[in-house]
């Protein structure tokens, strides 16, 4: 019983921590700019493919998630300079048509370039065997998936919270135009973070191709999960994400394993009474509250 | 370096659909739709689909671009208008102005109710309620398949013919000027609510709840009125879906539909009745014709238009409409308006 319940929680912790890897950089980007971006699940699938692509023909699988995140992040970039940029000024329906046909192109492409049907990712032998753990044998996958996750996490918090970037973060995040004031260029912090969060979703696109497979409708499929992540965490708090991944992976894996015929919905319905309840998020930044 | 966005640009719509919209251009669309089902005779099936999407459209309209409801959740309600249809024929009777009548009450009570819940969170939060009703009902219609037949689809259902006389062809004759009439009901009854003082106090929650809340609009309700009217004209263009085509598949209650439904309507022009008309009979046809060149090309052209509507076009097409129709009228020197 114990050892079910650790392997549950294993499970849904890996699931969260690819969930979070990929939420992460639409959290910042929606927190600092106020953009509905729906098309952040674009470059993680970009990002996905990319690797997946790379390792087909023979490459490494790491060195192939260095070139998703680059490839990623350099189209991050540029869709941030181009199209997002006039968006800012724009209402909330403007954010959400134009990301959405951000979406729609990305689905086209993809489909165009890698055919309509799932892309197999191919992750090297090390992470395909199984490890023993002490009460039982578990993928190596999942732990690896853990271990960057909170790699990741670890970083991300001391980034955000000690270095000077983060506290320049922290600021545009709560006031952008009082930042703006007192001379932070906000522009710049608007296209780096950008880029390091479509890079992040990259990443997660890449290493969570095992458990969220690869397919042209990615982007549009699993924007809801990512999306759920955000707001129920709190738009522009990373701590927020980070306990809204895991706590979203963890039920929706333990409710796949008990009562899988009424899990899908379940969640939602918890989301829904959950957003509710607090609509600003569970752990909203302090001047968003 | 860019244009600057005007973000009131169509500023001038409004007023100018008020009473200056002659009974010529009211009668245009009408007409071709009766013309086209005189001479279109293999694309009638086509057709119904495309006045059942103006349907959808019209309803977005209503909720989206006249009250400001920015929702991504509207095809809950055009799914569940389908699935009620769908059940009621197979469950009760095959009577489908019943079925109809059904669906629409049953989807302006899950709008009404919803509708309640969360008209009083505003932004990324409400737009993730809608998103969380839309995925739960997908969901709940994923794994139900005793009741909605799962990722088949809705099937087995038997349609009686239309007040007893018109059988439901196969080549859609029925369906055609059943929908149309139902879509002209419900255009006269939009029509009428935008052009009230109830669709004016909304129009104006739109452009600012605050000030509406100052001179004392019960803001809420409005919101919620506006919604169940909007709900309900989605159950009816659900209802048509599955009346017409006799099947209900999971793809009326994704995500994907509702993106489709909000290009149809900013292709076309939002708070524009006759907007939806033109944006979802273009979106219809359009695709039908690209589809059978190339299925995939559809959805880059579908985003690659968005993108530029939002930046560039924000009146949507019918704004070209009324500037062609502008310099028709200085061409013939009435010339009252400029």
């Amino acid at each position: 019983m114990l050892s079910y319940t650790l392997t549950v929680l294993l499970d849904g912790i890996s699931y969260g921590m690819i969930l979070f890897i990929i939420s992460v950089g639409l959290t910042v980007t929606m927190g600092l700019m106020r953009v509905v971006n729906l098309a952040h699940g674009s470059f993680a699938m970009i990002g996905g493919y990319v690797t997946a692509y790379l390792t087909q023909n023979g490459y490494n699988f790491y060195l192939g998630i260095v070139a998703a995140m680059i490839v990623s992040g350099i189209l991050g970039g540029l869709c941030e300079m181009t199209i997002y940029r006039p968006l800012y000024r724009k209402g909330e329906l403007a954010q959400v048509l134009l990301t959405i046909g951000v979406v729609f192109v990305s689905i086209a492409l993809i489909t165009a370039v890698f055919g309509a049907f799932p892309y197999p990712m191919i992750f090297p032998d090390h992470l395909n065997q199984l490890v023993d753990i002490g009460f039982r044998t578990y993928p190596a996958y999942r732990l690896f998936v853990i271990v960057v996750g909170a790699i990741i996490a670890g970083s991300l918090w001391y980034l955000v919270e000690y270095s000077l970037f983060g506290a320049k973060l922290r600021a545009a995040v709560d006031n952008s135009n009082m930042a703006r004031a007192v001379g932070l260029n906000v522009n710049f912090l608007f296209t780096a973070t950008f880029v390091a969060g479509s890079a992040l979703a990259a990443l997660g696109g890449a290493i969570g191709a095992g458990m969220l497979s690869l397919e042209p409708t990615y982007a549009l499929k699993h924007i809801v999960l990512f999306l759920v992540v955000v707001i129920v965490g709190g738009e522009g708090s990373f701590k927020g994400s980070f306990v809204a991944a895991l706590a979203l992976g963890i039920i929706d894996t333990a409710g796949k394993y008990l009562i899988p015929e009424i899990a899908t919905y379940l969640l939602y319905i918890a989301v829904f009474i959950l957003l509710l309840w607090r609509p600003q998020g569970l752990l909203p930044p302090r001047s968003a509250a | 370096m860019m244009n600057d966005p005007k973000n009131t640009a169509p500023a001038a719509g409004p007023q100018m659909l008020g009473g200056k919209f002659s009974l010529t251009w009211h009668l245009l669309p009408w007409v071709l739709a009766i013309i086209f089902y005189f001479t279109a005779e293999g694309y009638l099936s086509l057709g119904t689909q495309a006045i059942i999407w103006v349907l959808f459209t019209m309803s977005l309209d209503l909720a989206l671009g006249y009250a400001g409801i920015v929702t991504l959740g509207h095809a809950a309600l055009f799914g569940f208008g389908a699935y009620c249809a769908g059940i009621f024929s197979i469950h009760v009777t095959g009577d489908p102005l019943t079925g109809l009548l059904v669906a629409t009450v049953l989807t302006a009570a899950l709008g009404f109710v919803t509708g309640i819940l969360i008209l009083h969170t505003t932004g990324v939060t409400f737009l993730m309620l809608t998103l969380a009703i839309l995925s739960m009902l997908f969901e709940f219609a994923n794994s139900a398949k005793w009741l909605t037949g799962g990722d088949d689809g809705l099937q087995g259902m038997s349609i009686d013919p239309l007040l007893g006389v018109f059988e439901f062809d196969f080549f859609g004759h029925t369906a055609y000027l059943y929908s149309l009439a139902i879509l002209f009901i419900w255009f006269v009854i939009a029509w009428q609510i935008v052009h009230s003082p109830f669709g004016k106090s909304v129009d104006g929650i739109r452009q600012s709840p605050k000030r509406m809340r100052a001179i004392g609009t019960p803001v809420w309700w409005r919101l919620v009125a506006i919604y169940t009217i909007s709900s309900a004209m989605a159950g009816s263009a659900g209802g048509l879906l599955a009346h017409s085509t006799q099947f209900v598949g999971l793809s009326a209650l994704s995500l994907f539909t509702s993106g489709i439904v909000a290009v149809m309507l900013i292709l076309g022009g939002t708070k524009r009745i006759y907007g939806a008309f033109i944006g979802a009979v273009i979106y219809v046809f359009v695709q039908d014709y690209t589809a059978k060149l190339n299925p995939h090309l559809w959805e880059f052209i579908i985003g690659g238009l968005l993108i530029a509507v939002v930046l560039f076009l924000e009146g949507g097409l019918i704004s070209l409409v009324d500037k062609a129709r502008d310099g028709l009228a200085r061409l013939v020197g009435k010339g009252e308006r400029s």
